[in-house]
C-alpha cells in the first residue's frame, strides 16, 4: 500500500514526468512501453497541444522515428514508469470530496490545466478555484483518503462516482449555461479526452465506453449545433453533412465493445440513442421504436422526470403527440421550473395545432432560461409564430 | 494507524416515542454492531449518550462560564453516541461506517498529537 498523504508528490510526479520523457526520449530512447511513460500535463511547459490523442500519438510516432534513426542508447532508462495516472483519477473523483472540488482537481491534475484555466472554463476568480483545490488537498492529506484504485465491491460504485463526475465536466463544456456563452467546447474536449484516458486504462469497464461513446456521438454533431450566427439549430433543423460521419463510424466501434460486454448501463443505453440519432439520415427517417425502447430500458435504471421528459420525443414519433403530451404534463410538479419541460410541451402542442397554448409555453420556457443561444432559439420560435 | 471517530446521528423524538418492545428490536442490531466490532479490535472506544433533553451546556460570557439547560444547538438531530475506530485510511472508516445498521454517521479523523 502506498503512504499517505502523498497526493502532492504523485501529482507532481505525474506532471514532471511527461516533460522529463520529452526532453530525454529523443536522446535516450524509447522505454519499453512509452504509452505508460508519457503523461498527461505537457501543458505546464507550454507543450500544450500534446494532450489531444491525435497529437499524442503524432509525437509518440515522431519519437520513434527519432529513436529509429539514432544510435541505441548507452545507458537506457530505468524500467517503465508506473502510470499512476489511474490512481490519481480515483483520488480525485473521491466521493468525500465536493463535487466542484473533484472537477477542478481531476482538470487541475490529470488533465493538466492550469488553475487560471480552471477559473475561466467555471466563469470564477483564479482564487475561488485555487482556494478549492487547496482544501480538497488539504482534506485529502487530513482525512487519509487514500491513493489507490478502489478494490472489489467498493469500485463499481467509484466507477460511477468517476464518470458522473466526466459527464457533468462534459455537459459543463457542451451545454454551457449562463454568461459564458452556449458553447465551450474546450472543457467538452478535455471531459471527452479523460474518458478516453479512463477507457484506456480500464478498458473493461462497459460503463466507461459508453460514456465516452456518447460523447463522442455528440461532438460528432457538434459543428451542425449552431448556425453562422451563433444560434443553436435544433437536432431535427440541423444539416447532418456537417456531421463528422468518420467520428461516428468509429464510435459504433466502441457501441460493439459495450455491447459484447452485456451488462447494460444508464451511459451505455444513452450512446445508443445518441448513436441511433446520429446513424439518421434525417429526423423523420429516425429509428424512433428503437429509441424509444432504448429509454424505456433506462427507466427501469431509474425513473426521472427528466428521462420521461426526454423519452416523451421518441413516445410522439411512435404513439403520436397527444399520448407524448400526457406524459410530459404528467411530469409538472417535478419540471414546472425546467425550461425544456415548457419547451417540449411547446413542441407537442404546436403538433396538436394548439398555437396559444404552445406560445404561451414557449414564454415560459424563455423566462426560465440565461442560456443566451437558448434564449435566442425561443425568441425566434416565438417571433415566427406572431406572424 | 489513523483514528477516526464515528459520530452517530439520531433522532430523540422517534427513540423516546417507541414501546420497550419495538425499542429492543431496534436495539438489537445496534448491540450485534458493537460486540462484533470491539471484539475484533476495531472500535477501540465508543459510548452511547443519553438524549439532548438531559444535556446542560455551559456558555462563555463575558469570560465567566454560565450554566445553561440544553445541548449547544438545538435540533430534531443530535449525536445518540460514538466510536473511535482505528483504520488503514479514510476508505476503510467509510468501509466501516457503512455498515452501522442505525441512521446517518459522520466521519472524521482524529488528530494525533
Amino acid at each position: 500500500m502506498r503512504s499517505l498523504g502523498d497526493f502532492d508528490v504523485a501529482e507532481e510526479a505525474v506532471q514532471d514526468s511527461l516533460v522529463a520523457a520529452l526532453e530525454h526520449w529523443p536522446r535516450d530512447g524509447i522505454p519499453d512501453q512509452p504509452g505508460a511513460w508519457l503523461m498527461t500535463t505537457a501543458r505546464r511547459k507550454g507543450i500544450d497541444r500534446l494532450r489531444r490523442e491525435t497529437r499524442y500519438r503524432e509525437k509518440v510516432a515522431q519519437l520513434e522515428d527519432d529513436y529509429r534513426g539514432a544510435s541505441p542508447p548507452e545507458d537506457p532508462p530505468e524500467g517503465p514508469m508506473p502510470d499512476e495516472r489511474l490512481e490519481l483519477i480515483f483520488t480525485c473523483c473521491h466521493p468525500a470530496l465536493a463535487r466542484e472540488a473533484q472537477l477542478a482537481l481531476t482538470l487541475r491534475s490529470v488533465a493538466g490545466l492550469t488553475t487560471a484555466e480552471i477559473a475561466r472554463a467555471f466563469l470564477q476568480s483564479e482564487s475561488t478555484i485555487a482556494q478549492r483545490l487547496v482544501r480538497a488537498k488539504r482534506k485529502i492529506v487530513d482525512a487519509k483518503i487514500p491513493f489507490r484504485v478502489p478494490e472489489g465491491h467498493e469500485l463499481p460504485d467509484r466507477v460511477s462516482e468517476v464518470l458522473a463526475v466526466l459527464y457533468l465536466m462534459f455537459n459543463e463544456g457542451y451545454l454551457a449555461t449562463g454568461a459564458r456563452g452556449a458553447m465551450d467546447r474546450d472543457l467538452a474536449a478535455e471531459a471527452e479526452w479523460l474518458t478516453s484516458l479512463l477507457t484506456r486504462l480500464m478498458p473493461d469497464e462497459p460503463e466507461a465506453l459508453g460514456l465516452l461513446a456518447l460523447m463522442r456521438f455528440d461532438l460528432a454533431r457538434a459543428d451542425a449545433r449552431f448556425d453562422s450566427e451563433g444560434e443553436i439549430v435544433l437536432l431535427r433543423d440541423q444539416d447532418r453533412s456537417k456531421w463528422d460521419r468518420k467520428m461516428i463510424d468509429d464510435t459504433f466501434l466502441l457501441v460493439g465493445r459495450f455491447l459484447r460486454t452485456r451488462s447494460p448501463g444508464t451511459y451505455q443505453l444513452q450512446a445508443l440513442i445518441a448513436g441511433a440519432h446520429a446513424d439518421a439520415k434525417s429526423w423523420e427517417t429516425t429509428r424512433w421504436p428503437e429509441i424509444l425502447r432504448s429509454y424505456d430500458s433506462l427507466l427501469a435504471f431509474g425513473d426521472t422526470p427528466v428521462v420521461r421528459l426526454n423519452r416523451a420525443i421518441a413516445l410522439w414519433h411512435v404513439k403520436g403527440p397527444q399520448t407524448a403530451l400526457d406524459e410530459v404534463d404528467a411530469q409538472s410538479g417535478d419540471l414546472a421550473g425546467y425550461h425544456l419541460f415548457h419547451a417540449t410541451r411547446a413542441e407537442l402542442l404546436r403538433a396538436l395545432g394548439r398555437t396559444a397554448d404552445a406560445r404561451a409555453a414557449d414564454e415560459r420556457a424563455l423566462a426560465l432560461t440565461e442560456n443566451p443561444a437558448e434564449r435566442a432559439l425561443l425568441a425566434r420560435r416565438l417571433a415566427r409564430q406572431s406572424r | 494507524m489513523p483514528r477516526y471517530m464515528l459520530t452517530f446521528v439520531s433522532q430523540d423524538d422517534w427513540w423516546e416515542s417507541q414501546t420497550e418492545e419495538s425499542l429492543k428490536n431496534a436495539y438489537a442490531p445496534l448491540m450485534a454492531w458493537w460486540d462484533e466490532h470491539v471484539k475484533t479490535g476495531l472500535v477501540k472506544s465508543g459510548e452511547q449518550l443519553a438524549p439532548q433533553r438531559t444535556a446542560t451546556t455551559l456558555r462563555r460570557v463575558n469570560g465567566a462560564m454560565k450554566v445553561t439547560d440544553g445541548p449547544f444547538i438545538e435540533s430534531k438531530e443530535s449525536v445518540g453516541g460514538y466510536a473511535i475506530i482505528e483504520v488503514a485510511d479514510l476508505d476503510k472508516a467509510i468501509a466501516v461506517a457503512k455498515s452501522w445498521p442505525g441512521g446517518d454517521v459522520e466521519v472524521r479523523p482524529v488528530v494525533e498529537h
